[in-house]
């Protein structure tokens, strides 16, 4: 029985995916709300925190498909976050009169963030892979500068605020103290994202990004247009940010361009080496987990050493990007694949060391 | 006959460099001429060791701004600390004397820092796919911004600008600083060491042939290991030369500069043809007139996203840059 049923999830991925965030759905909160998990914070201090995670969840599945998938390295994701985040703010806010439903504004964001991603990618997806990296990292340093100089449009480093919540009929407008509806919209988003995810990486365009990422001569010699596919990677992951970023937007009803700097970036990218690249539920695993380390662990830590020698002197909170650089070093030295390595890479990876 | 425009693509270093001079000449004021080939000296520096590393082992060291970055904590803490100098040295002796000490050991310093990056980071995955040394690369670059977060805190720091600001050299009515002297002064003559080191010694050489074919090097008997580890040190010194040239030029550093001033000297290299020192040093001074003719012009607040505008347009129509050749150097 149990047998039949693996061999028919396995068969059916979408339905394997609904019902593993199903069973997620429920647990999660089942946890949050045993006693230990309240001596941290409140329940509904865990439900906002994993709705926050959800975004970092979001952000790392998209950079999973770029950086996992097609092997190009994105170091500027925090600006395709930013554009999604900033394209809620001039659609659905007081500021901008413009009051678009947030449903409809999540595919508008994705779809202004592909085009941005496009825009970006085009000049420097036809060179060699490593100048893509320093373009986005150029790029992902200078959106949020020009976000913090155009002030007649951004209002600059006081950012936007008051932007519209998403609503819906029955439940009505969500509310910012209300995490419910937030937790069940984000898992909600996670699934489409991951069911689309999986399906196009399982699909031709998937195995032509593994073919490129492997060995891109020898792809461009079986007849992959390789800078079309990979063009097509880049937009579709800066398309994930651009959800992630309308999400983050209309939580919050705040934007600003201190939200999206380079260590965000770095956030996702230790958040996908640590989970493992190109494992879409690693790259899950390792954003939820990362998140988590941020916002509770290092804080605890701080209070739990508070009063003892040497370790109460160090603030842990201070050390966290510290630990993200050291994390991906040492992630990249000893253990390539993550934590959650992609199976069929493991057994690739294994036959090139021999090399 | 030869077509002019034939001509105009052969000589089109010759023409660029006659162009943005010339241009820059007539356009601005000569005190902000003698601004732009200061930090474009300055952003030289840097680029060499950008250049140097990519050409050697084709890998963006995105580590390299942040070396620059920590030269000038680590020298001004040993000005400060070490050597008790915070204000300005008249005596031209002991001047000079500072000058030499500080040079060198911030060179040396830096080049021990770039010795075990590139020794602990980056050698273990010299035959990993292609995406791990980037990883590691921009890893370590974070390292080193916190590090240096964590030792000096996240303030604008004064550097101890110890050499005389306000010595000029008067050339009729236009007035040079000295300091400016000094750095493009320092910046030539490690160029011009440089150079010679590159085409005239026996390292040179060997990094030379690593850089075209790293197998056929290895097999002519050059220590493959040895050579990449010199460049790393060579690259990672004359950035910490520009450190302290940077911190007497401007006085003030912090943890983040490293980021803008690694982009920036990864765009001068793009610009000069990446992989080629000359290139590096072209390409540093296109980007210290571009810098200074947007300020010029009123546009301040965005000469970051110009230069960066500027790196998008040469990788879209001369990615090999004003030095490169057409066809090489392209996947």
């Amino acid at each position: 029985m149990m047998n039949r049923m693996r061999e028919y999830l396995l068969r059916h991925r979408s339905l394997d995916i609904v019902l593993r965030l199903t069973a997620i759905a429920i647990v999660l909160p089942l946890v949050a709300a045993t006693p230990i998990f309240g001596a941290f914070q409140p329940f509904n201090g865990w439900l906002t925190g994993f709705a926050n995670a959800a975004i970092f969840v979001m952000l790392a599945i998209g950079l999973n498909i770029v950086v996992g998938k097609a092997g190009l390295l994105d170091l500027g994701f925090a600006a395709f976050f930013a554009i999604g985040a900033y394209t809620y703010a001039f659609g659905a806010s007081a500021y901008s009169g413009n009051d678009i439903p947030f449903w409809l504004m999540l595919p508008i964001g994705a779809v202004v963030t592909a085009i941005f991603g496009v825009a970006i990618g085009a000049p420097t997806l036809r060179l060699r892979g490593d100048y893509l990296a320093i373009v986005t990292l150029g790029f992902g340093e200078i959106i949020p500068n020009v976000l913090l100089n155009s002030d007649k449009y951004t209002l600059g480093t006081n950012g936007i605020s008051g932007l519209d919540r998403p609503e819906l009929p029955i439940i009505g407008v969500f509310k910012s103290n209300e995490p419910w509806p937030w937790f069940i919209l984000a898992i909600v988003l996670i699934g489409l994202i991951m069911i689309a995810a999986d399906r196009i990486s399982f699909s031709r365009i998937g195995r032509a990004w593994e073919a490129i990422r492997e060995d891109e001569l020898a792809a461009a010699s079986n007849g992959i247009n390789t800078v079309t596919f990979k063009l097509l990677a880049f937009a579709i992951g800066a398309s994930t940010a651009g959800i992630a970023g309308a999400f983050l937007a209309s939580k919050l009803s705040f934007v600003s361009p201190d939200q999206f700097k380079f260590s965000v970036s770095v956030t996702v990218l230790s958040m996908l080496v640590l989970g493992g690249i190109g494992n879409l539920w690693g790259a899950a695993i390792g954003a939820f987990l990362l998140y988590f380390v941020q916002s509770i662990l290092l804080k605890q830590l701080n209070e739990g050493f508070k009063g003892v020698p040497v370790l109460g002197e160090i603030d842990f909170l201070q050390l966290q990007y510290l630990l993200f650089g050291l994390a991906l070093v040492i992630m990249m030295l000893r253990r390539p694949g993550g934590l959650f390595p992609e199976r069929r890479a493991a057994r690739h990876r294994a036959g090139e060391s021999k090399q | 006959m030869v077509s002019p425009l034939a001509w105009a693509k052969r000589n089109s270093v010759l023409l660029w460099v006659a162009a943005v001079a010339i241009a820059f000449f007539l356009a601005v004021p000569p005190v902000q001429f003698v601004n732009a080939l200061t930090l474009g000296a300055i952003y030289a520096l840097i680029a060499l060791g950008y250049t140097m590393v990519y050409g050697i082992v084709e890998l963006i060291n995105f580590a390299h701004g942040d070396v620059f970055m920590l030269g000038t904590f680590v020298s001004l803490s040993i000005l400060i600390d070490v050597m008790g100098v915070t204000g300005p040295i008249t005596n031209p002796l002991q001047l000079a004397v500072v000058l030499i000490f500080i040079l060198a050991v911030t060179m040396g310093l830096m080049g021990a820092v770039g010795f075990l990056i590139e020794k602990l980071a980056y050698r273990p995955l010299r035959n990993a796919p292609k995406l791990a040394p980037l990883i590691t690369a921009i890893g370590v670059s974070f390292i080193l911004q916190n590090i240096v977060q964590l030792w000096k805190g996240p303030y604008k720091t004064n550097f101890p600008q110890f050499f005389p600001m306000d010595a000029a050299l008067m050339f009729g009515s236009v007035r040079i600083g000295l300091i400016n002297v000094l750095v493009i002064a320092v910046a030539l003559i490690l160029m011009i060491a440089l150079q010679l080191f590159i085409t005239r010694s026996k390292t040179g050489r060997a990094m030379r042939a690593t850089a075209l074919d790293p197998t056929a090097a290895a097999l002519m008997g050059v220590n493959i290991d040895a050579t990449i580890s010199r460049t790393f040190v060579i690259g990672a010194a004359i950035a910490g030369a520009g450190s302290v040239m940077f911190g007497l030029y401007l006085g003030i550093t912090d943890f983040s500069i490293g980021f803008l001033a690694g982009l920036k000297a990864f765009t001068a290299a793009v610009v000069g043809g990446i992989g080629n020192t000359l290139g590096a040093a072209l390409g540093a001074f296109t980007i210290g007139f571009t810098e200074v003719g947007a300020t010029v012009a009123g546009f301040s607040r965005w000469k970051d996203a110009i230069v960066f505008i500027l790196l998008v347009a040469f990788l879209t129509f001369r990615p090999n840059g004003i030095l490169g050749s057409d066809s090489s150097d392209r996947a």
